[in-house]
């Protein structure tokens, strides 16, 4: 029973942290359309070299109703009947965009990234490193092959036989992480080194 | 005897690289239904129970697409940027890529629409240089290190968490689907290392796409979402359906296309596919589509980069080219799948396989190297195919558009005339050819690679780059010689008659069709990107052509060439079985070998069941009355014995290894102090699949496509004779492939 809870917490945990993550994206995303940079609409256009006036891109911040040439060519480099000439070859694009999201997601992305960067070296470098000078004089029973095995979680098989004994939640956690780094090694022995599945 | 009817805990669930029972699910799932149902009739809580459990297929789907719709958008922006981030960065706030930078500033001219001073080359911010060639070197040097450092990355991440976040994870799901248990392939941290690294490998400039990666990621969200409630989590069978919609839905944000997402899990991906399935895979695609286009990545309410809108007609004569661009993209898709399974062969069973990391690097450099100098390697793939797709306008600044314009020209913007090349264009001809040649050979040695890879868009770019050199050659030749018989009744001079970028539209639908013998979703999802029903019927025209040369040289596209590559059980539905072999040919055991393992029905002990399933490593048994008179009484699993047989060694008293074993209702007569018999009945399968030995294999085939089987049994007069698995039927077909089909007629 308590095994079912404790599954059942983790995936609650999972779920609230996966939806809120979304959630949040979500709601930012609501709040720029609610509260719009004033810099994140425009409407550009693209006159091409006419006469002997060169070509030029105008922008402003303008509503789309209003998103033509007359409103936005200013000031009006040509005069009186060469104007509607001139706007024929314009054209002209409203355009909008978030800058907060782009902002929000990136920030969001390579602080993920970081995390997963930092977990990694920790697991593969600054971990076995702990795990000998903890564990290195009581190993007796520690094999060659561990020793020099560079995979990371070698020492997974080691660590869940004696934590099974003890019982509190950090060793619980421990356990879960355990048991997940047994199961990537399943997974990279079989994709990696057997070629079994995804070659 | 009250605890025997209790459900065994883990029976019923699969192991792992298993197949699931079809039929099984879906009667498990009928009595939960109508347990459910029954139970409604009782309170009002238990009604809004059974609408809850009714409602929930659709929470479930409606969670898929906001989860897909925003894990696409946030993949979409971050790939922007990071692409970005290889050439320079913006000062102003390092998070806005090129075109963002740019986009309030003033100061960009006509000419060069590209540049503004807050967006700085790597050369211009370190040794304040812009032109010259040491700035050039010096870019040259920081995007190579760039995209190595990328790349690099990603596979370290693939390799330390999530191996099975590699590859572009089609043929997993599609043999998952199939019932097929892949444990792992579609949890949490495959989702989470699939999304962080499918951002940086793209954004690294490999030749690869993200669109089958994406179907991926929407399937593990899909699976996520399904672990929530059990009516799904408890039911391989329901859970499939979800993940055909969640397909649906992945597709739909790649390509911006719900319908052609859709009629993509309906064709490549989903194994059955109901038409309850249909309607909520339909739903989910929408709630996908219109969550990215909230996010609006591209800034311009489009969901994908390169949507086109323009509606200049076709003609008839233009078939001809058409359905040449057809057979080149019929050619390069039998090439690429050949070369690309020779190679991906090559890395599963020689050294080639043992260092996946170096060779990441060895081929991110080279592609690095070689893609650079080109400025049309050198832009993102998706960029290069937006700016193949799109038509020339007076106002296009590209390199592509560099036409000779005449100054006297009063037409307005989208109705010019068919032009002259200018030099640029002729340049730019020369570049699209080599970049042609480097993209066909790269993406042969990127496909497959440890690292997740799609290749819906390397095909794209190689077909929009050869359609497009189709079109500028007939729309020059249209030019000069206007007065070829041809041309003369539909292009008169100073007329618009030929657009390339239709061209590169139909050549890019060709390519994909050759690689992954699409047929109607190919056509939709191209439609659906162009916003225009007038170019479907040379989309047709191509995607058949291109199917039918590709067909001539094999039957397999890309995904069921990997799956065989890889050896899973994948029964396909397309292939058809036409030889006249019969079921004994097929079934085991053979003539000369030992005979099957049966149980009986109530003779055995648990000591002998025991030492049958040590010996053997059989998924199953048969259980027969007695040894002589073998007839069939019904089938039990291998994983459903053990675990039963625990169980009562631990919980029910007096069973001993000499306790008779019995499968009838009643216990056996037996003499008066034999240990307690110990009851199985409920693990019995008593209706198993059974076929006479001269059935035809071409209806044993069909019945295990059609209703999911993992076994049948072979009996003649009731007497049981052999056993047919999935498996030997797969072996049965691959050996009958190799030969002639009259040929065959042993029994």
């Amino acid at each position: 029973m308590a095994s079912l809870w404790r599954g059942g917490l983790l995936r609650l945990g999972s779920v609230l942290g996966l939806s809120g993550l979304a959630l949040s994206v979500l709601l930012l995303v609501q709040l720029t359309d609610a509260a719009k940079n004033f810099e994140d609409v425009r409407c550009k256009c693209i006159c091409p070299p006419y006469k002997e006036n060169p070509g030029h891109i105008y922008n402003k911040n303008i509503s789309q109703k209003d998103c033509d040439c007359l409103h936005v060519v200013e000031p009006m480099p040509v005069r009186g009947p060469d104007v509607e000439a001139y706007c024929l070859r314009c054209e002209c694009k409203y355009e909008e965009r978030s800058s907060v999201t782009i902002k929000v997601t990136i920030i969001i992305y390579l602080s993920i990234l970081g995390l997963l960067l930092l977990y990694m070296v920790y697991l593969t470098l600054v971990e076995p490193i702990l795990k000998r000078r903890l564990f290195g004089h009581s190993q007796l029973l520690q094999s060659d092959d561990d020793v020099g095995d560079h995979q990371p979680f070698a020492n997974a098989h080691d660590v869940l036989a004696r934590s099974r004994s003890r019982a509190n939640v950090l060793n619980k956690v421990e356990y879960a992480q355990q048991r997940w780094k047994l199961q990537v090694q399943e997974q990279r022995k079989s994709v990696f080194d057997r070629h079994v599945v995804l070659s | 005897m009250d605890f025997l009817d209790e459900p065994f805990p883990d029976v019923g669930t699969y192991e792992d690289f298993h197949t699931i029972d079809w039929l099984r699910e879906k009667s498990r799932d009928t009595d939960r239904h109508r347990k459910i149902t029954s139970k409604s009739k009782e309170s009002i809580w238990e009604f809004i129970k059974s609408l809850l459990d009714a409602w929930s297929g659709w929470v479930v789907m409606l969670l898929i697409g906001l989860l897909a719709g925003t894990l696409a958008g946030v993949i979409d922006l971050a790939v922007d940027w990071m692409t970005d981030l290889k050439e320079g960065v913006c000062l102003s706030a390092f998070w806005y890529s090129h075109e963002q930078c740019c986009w309030t500033s003033s100061e960009t001219t006509f000419e060069d629409r590209d540049k503004c001073p807050l967006w700085q080359k790597w050369s211009e911010l370190l040794v304040n240089q812009s032109e010259g060639a040491s700035a050039y070197i010096l870019n040259y040097l920081m995007y190579i290190l760039w995209a190595l450092l990328f790349a690099f990355l990603a596979v370290s991440l693939v390799r330390v968490f999530a191996p099975y976040a590699c590859g572009s994870g089609i043929p997993e799901i599609k043999t998952i689907l199939s019932g097929f248990i892949i444990r792992g392939y579609l949890g949490k941290w495959t989702l989470l290392i699939k999304t962080v690294t499918l951002v940086l490998v793209v954004s690294s400039g490999l030749s690869l796409g993200k669109e089958g990666p994406l179907v991926h990621v929407a399937c593990c969200c899909g699976n996520f979402f399904s672990s929530l409630f059990s009516k799904y989590s408890k039911n391989e069978g329901k859970r499939r359906e979800v993940l055909s919609a969640a397909a649906a839905a992945g597709v739909s944000v790649a390509f911006g296309a719900p319908i052609g997402g859709v009629l993509f899990s309906l064709e490549e991906v989903s194994y059955y596919f109901p038409l309850k399935t249909l309607w909520r895979s339909f739903f989910a695609a929408l709630v996908a589509a219109f969550t990215l286009r909230s996010i609006n990545p591209f800034g311009n309410s489009r969901l994908v980069l390169f949507y086109v809108e323009y509606h200049t007609p076709w003609y008839m004569a233009e078939l001809f080219p058409f359905i040449l661009l057809g057979v080149f993209g019929g050619l390069w898709g039998t090439l690429f799948t050949r070369c690309n399974i020779a190679w991906c062969r090559r890395r599963k069973t020689t050294r080639l396989g043992k260092y996946p990391v170096l060779e990441v690097i060895v081929v991110t450099t080279i592609t690095a190297i070689i893609a650079y100098p080109n400025p049309y390697t050198r832009q993102s793939t998706s960029e290069l195919i937006s700016e193949l797709f799109n038509d020339c306008g007076a106002l296009e600044s590209s390199q592509l558009c560099d036409y000779i314009n005449d100054p006297n020209m009063t037409r307005p913007v989208d109705d010019i005339p068919d032009r002259p090349a200018g030099v640029g264009v002729y340049t730019a001809m020369w570049q699209l050819a080599l970049a042609l040649i480097f993209k066909i050979v790269i993406t042969i040695f990127t496909f497959g690679m440890k690292i997740p890879s799609g290749l819906f868009i390397p095909s794209m770019a190689v077909g929009a780059m050869a359609g497009r050199m189709v079109g500028i050659g007939v729309e020059q030749l249209a030019y000069h010689h206007h007065d070829w018989i041809i041309f003369r009744n539909w292009c008169r001079p100073g007329a618009d008659c030929v657009t390339p970028g239709l061209y590169a539209m139909v050549g890019a639908a060709a390519c994909l069709g050759g690689v992954t013998r699409m047929t109607v979703s190919l056509v939709v999802i191209m439609f659906e990107l162009t916003g225009g029903l007038e170019y479907i019927v040379p989309l047709m025209a191509a995607a058949v052509t291109s199917k039918w040369v590709a067909d001539a040289f094999g039957k397999e596209g890309i995904y069921e060439a990997h799956i065989h590559l890889n050896g899973y059980p994948f029964l396909d539905v397309k292939d058809e079985f036409t030889h006249r072999t019969l079921a004994t040919d097929v079934m085991r055991p053979r003539r000369g070998e030992p005979p099957l393992s049966v149980l009986t029905q109530d003779s055995m002990t648990v000591e002998d069941v025991e030492t049958l399933i040590k010996e053997t490593d059989y998924n199953g048994f048969p259980v027969v009355v007695s040894r002589d008179s073998e007839r069939l009484i019904g089938f039990a699993q291998r994983r459903e014995l053990i675990l039963a047989i625990k169980n009562a060694r631990q919980r029910q008293e007096g069973i001993v290894s000499n306790s008779i074993m019995y499968f009838t209702e009643e216990p056996p007569e037996l003499p008066a102090n034999s240990p307690h018999p110990l009851k199985l009945r409920r693990i019995l399968n008593l209706s198993p699949f059974t076929v006479t030995d001269l059935t035809p294999m071409e209806t044993v085939v069909d019945i295990f496509r059609k209703l999911g089987l993992r076994q049948c049994l072979v009996t003649r007069s009731g007497r049981l004779l052999g056993i047919i698995t999935k498996k030997d039927v797969l072996r049965h077909m691959a050996q009958m492939a190799n030969q002639d089909p009259e040929s065959i007629m042993f029994n």
